[in-house]
């Protein structure tokens, strides 16, 4: 059992959960304003590439990610356009743009960098790995937060600003307002379109952040798909977190640390097939207990009852 | 005689060729109450519209306070001091009521909301106007009657001198709608201005100074306080007299309905029916009252075979036809206005014609091909006979207006010719002269010997029509009046669970 649960594991949990997380909290961000985007993993899966592409043109990390959220921002104000301004099903947006993603992100790696799969390059820089001179040598702390990225630390910080946003600000209460009914948000002069736009926008910069963390976090390199599923699970913890900024986060935890804990598996004797299962059995099963609990569900009911 | 406050002089909207308002001229007074009456699509909401910024007018002008304005959006007939209470409440479910009064103009600094101060304010607010509402009370949570008073504290928070209210008595329990009454005086008294659309007569003749009545987009009259009756304003509104309803005593026959001890349990332990038990006997009108939501769905549901009980039975002309699918009981002698047109009623994409035909499609056949012809002449007659407007029998039953879907349904069902009849909201959203037919052909089906069970959430519906009077509460039948010892007061007491010692 020790060999399987040590201060090590919450650390590499906190590696893996970081993508999902920020994917999880502009999942909640759509879902919030009445729009359930299936496309994180596509917008994830392109901030992933645009990362690595910008790392290698400009060869410096911090443009590597500016120039990932411009990519994605306009990427995802294509989902905004077609769901909120042609009024199109947004599912199946969503489920257009991760197919667009893919095709784009493998589509250019052959035509920028003229290579089939994969995409590395010994010159580039990934993300800094910090280790925070005091805290460091803490006991507990020291090795649970050894060697994490900066984006780490940076996808807790938006769930708190998320947190105090929603249920602090006047704009987070409209915010909510315009997603809970937006007629009535609309008959008080709250501009749902541009909340809307927003959140679409908000998502796409976050995703961009959690590709990063995924091409340039632990490994600095490109593989086609290499998201593989991380916006599905994402969208699930905004489901299980009830599109709340703390209920995804909970949510996005207990992911990561089923992800981590399956690569920790691996190291057993089991078939790494089945230990790579792990996550996805969790998301199944956490799927049976959100069931009618669902947020938006909610938001339904009290749209037909108050005729 | 106090300066106009408002004036809306010949106001004209046109929809292509149709003339929804033609030259309106509308006024009111600082702290006047003036009703707008008319029938569905008497330009009433039209006019509305207009004066709230949701509608431009073709021609014609608006002047606030002697100037000349005219508005844009809601957003600025509300900087001019017009708000509006929506029929449907605008309201967020969960948020509290508190926040649903201040949204828009939250107070705090900067750019944080400060909740605790709304709670305060709000609470100012009912100490000035008189209303009570529990501001940190989340508004599911909360009676339609107080969601009521939310909405009119919002709009009085928005800075409203004028205020509109649509159909405000709704939703509303008679009690409920009795204080509703009471705080428009009130505010009234205290300088604001009233615009109240409405299509029940009395409530308006009890609270409004001045009424006005549309009819086909024009002003059919004017009349002050005290000058009318509801005989007078029922003329104006549908352009001729309005026949009494012949209604000789019921001679009621066998049973045809008989339903005993039906139980539907609730998921929440509490059951949705309790031991309902009751009949309907041929020729005789039995009336189902109660505040929607008290079991009275469920029990059309399970006479009429779309959800199933859990204990009890039911039976049809005496045969036992618990358990049966609908097409059976249908089959038994069943016919079924609907509650909802929309959801039991019609098929929204289908054509008139097809509507029409939906529970005739067996008898209209010929090994498996429809009878077309006779299909269109029964229901062009049907047509005919309800005044029903429509484009042709072809037109999809989704441009048809609410109240002329009710009379082809209406006719519908009727054409069944079954001993047994259920007429759920028969005249939901119908105006005056529709309102008069459908009543007059369930009466005479009643003389003819039919059974029909009425619910209905208007009380003088119920009053007016039923022979014996079943009162609904949570599930269970509160109370039986006969229609003679019915009046609203004790039918408003047994339905808000009361008794009557």
């Amino acid at each position: 059992m020790a060999q399987l649960f040590d201060l090590a594991l919450i650390n590499s949990a906190l590696r893996v959960l970081t993508p999902i997380l920020l994917a999880a909290l502009g999942g909640a961000l759509c879902s919030r304003v009445g729009l359930f985007n299936v496309g994180l993993e596509g917008f994830m899966l392109l901030g992933a590439f645009s990362a690595v592409a910008g790392n290698y043109f400009f060869g410096n990390v911090v443009y590597a990610i500016v120039f990932a959220i411009i990519v994605v921002s306009l990427f995802s104000l294509v989902f905004g356009y077609l769901s909120i301004h042609l009024k199109a099903n947004v599912i199946v947006v969503g489920v257009a743009m991760n197919a667009l993603a893919a095709g784009i992100t493998t589509f250019s790696l052959r035509a920028i960098f003229d290579v089939k799969g994969a995409f590395y390059d010994n010159t580039m820089v990934g993300l800094p790995k910090w280790n925070i001179p005091i805290i460091e040598n803490i006991p507990v702390l020291g090795p649970i937060l050894a060697g994490l990225t900066p984006l780490v630390y940076v996808a807790f910080l938006i769930a708190g600003l998320m947190w105090y946003y929603f249920y602090r600000t006047k704009s987070g209460f409209r915010f909510l307002a315009a997603g809970e009914n937006p007629l009535a948000a609309r008959s008080v002069g709250i501009r749902v379109t541009r909340y809307q736009y927003g959140a679409v926008l908000a998502s796409g910069v976050l995703c961009a952040l959690g590709g990063a963390q995924l091409s340039l976090g632990q490994v600095t390199m490109f593989t086609e798909g290499m998201t593989a599923g991380r916006g599905f699970i994402a969208l699930v913890a905004t489901m299980l977190g009830q599109s709340g900024p703390l209920g995804v986060t909970a949510a996005s935890l207990l992911f990561g640390f089923m992800d981590a804990l399956s690569i920790r598996f691996q190291g057993l004797a089991l078939p790494t097939h089945f230990t790579q299962m792990l996550p996805y059995v969790v998301t199944i099963l956490a799927m049976f207990f959100f069931k009618d609990k669902s947020f938006q569900q909610d938001a339904l009911k009290q749209g037909t009852s108050s005729r | 005689m106090t300066r106009m406050l408002l004036q809306m002089d010949s106001i004209t909207k046109k929809y292509g060729e149709f003339s929804a308002n033609r030259g309106i001229d509308f006024s009111l007074r600082a702290g006047e109450v003036h009703a707008i009456v008319g029938e569905n699509g008497a330009g009433k909401t039209t006019l509305m519209r207009i004066l709230y910024g949701m509608e431009q007018p073709t021609s014609g002008t608006i002047s606030l306070n002697g100037k000349a304005v005219s508005f844009a959006s809601p957003l600025d007939a509300i900087q001019h001091g017009i708000g509006m209470v929506h029929q449907h409440f605008m309201l967020f479910p969960t948020f509290t009521v508190a926040e649903n009064i201040v949204i828009g103009h939250e107070p705090g600094s900067g750019v944080r909301f400060d909740r605790k101060q709304a709670v305060s304010i709000v609470e100012e607010l009912c100490e000035t106007y008189g209303m009570k509402v529990d501001p940190e009370a989340v508004v599911s949570s909360t009676a339609p009657g107080v969601q009521q008073r939310v909405e009119i504290l919002k709009v009085l928070y928005q800075g409203a001198e004028i205020i509109i209210l649509d159909e405000p008595t709704g939703v509303l329990t008679p009690l409920e709608v009795k204080e509703l009454l009471e705080a428009i005086k009130q505010l009234s008294k205290q300088g604001k201005s009233f615009i109240l659309i409405s299509h029940k007569l009395n409530e308006v003749l009890e609270v409004a100074d001045r009424i006005t009545v549309l009819r086909d987009g024009e002003v059919t009259g004017v009349v002050n306080k005290g000058e009318a009756d509801a005989a007078l304003l029922s003329r104006l509104m549908v352009g001729r007299e309005l026949a009494d309803l012949d209604r000789r005593p019921a001679q009621p026959g066998e049973s045809v309905l008989e339903v005993s001890e039906v139980t539907i349990r609730g998921s929440k332990g509490k059951p949705v029916l309790d031991n309902v038990s009751l009949n309907v006997r041929a020729g005789e009108i039995v009336g189902v009252a109660g505040i929607s939501g008290n079991g009275q769905s469920e029990l059309l549901q399970v006479i009429s075979g779309l959800a199933s009980s859990d204990s009890g039975s039911i039976k049809l002309s005496g045969k036992d036809v618990t358990g049966m699918s609908t097409r059976s009981i249908r089959e038994h002698g069943l016919a079924h206005i609907p509650e909802d047109r929309y959801v039991w009623g019609a098929n929204r994409t289908a054509t008139v014609a097809d509507t029409g035909l939906m529970g005739h499609q067996r008898r209209l056949q010929r090994s498996g091909m429809l009878k077309l012809k006779e299909i269109r002449s029964l229901v062009s007659g049907w047509v005919q006979k309800f005044s029903i407007k429509t484009g042709s029998l072809d037109t999809s039953t989704q441009y048809l207006s609410g109240g002329n879907l009710q009379k082809l349904i209406v006719a519908r069902e009727l054409e069944q010719g079954t001993p047994f009849l259920i007429a759920a909201e028969p005249t939901r959203g119908v105006d005056i002269g529709a309102m008069e037919t459908i009543h007059g052909e369930l009466l005479k089906r009643r003389e003819e010997g039919t059974g029909i069970l009425l619910v209905s959430s208007e009380l003088t519906e119920i009053i007016k029509l039923s022979d014996r009077i079943l009162v609904m509460y949570e599930g269970r039948i509160a109370g039986e009046l006969s229609v003679n010892e019915a009046t609203e007061e004790k039918l408003g007491l047994l339905m808000a669970g009361g008794t009557l010692q």
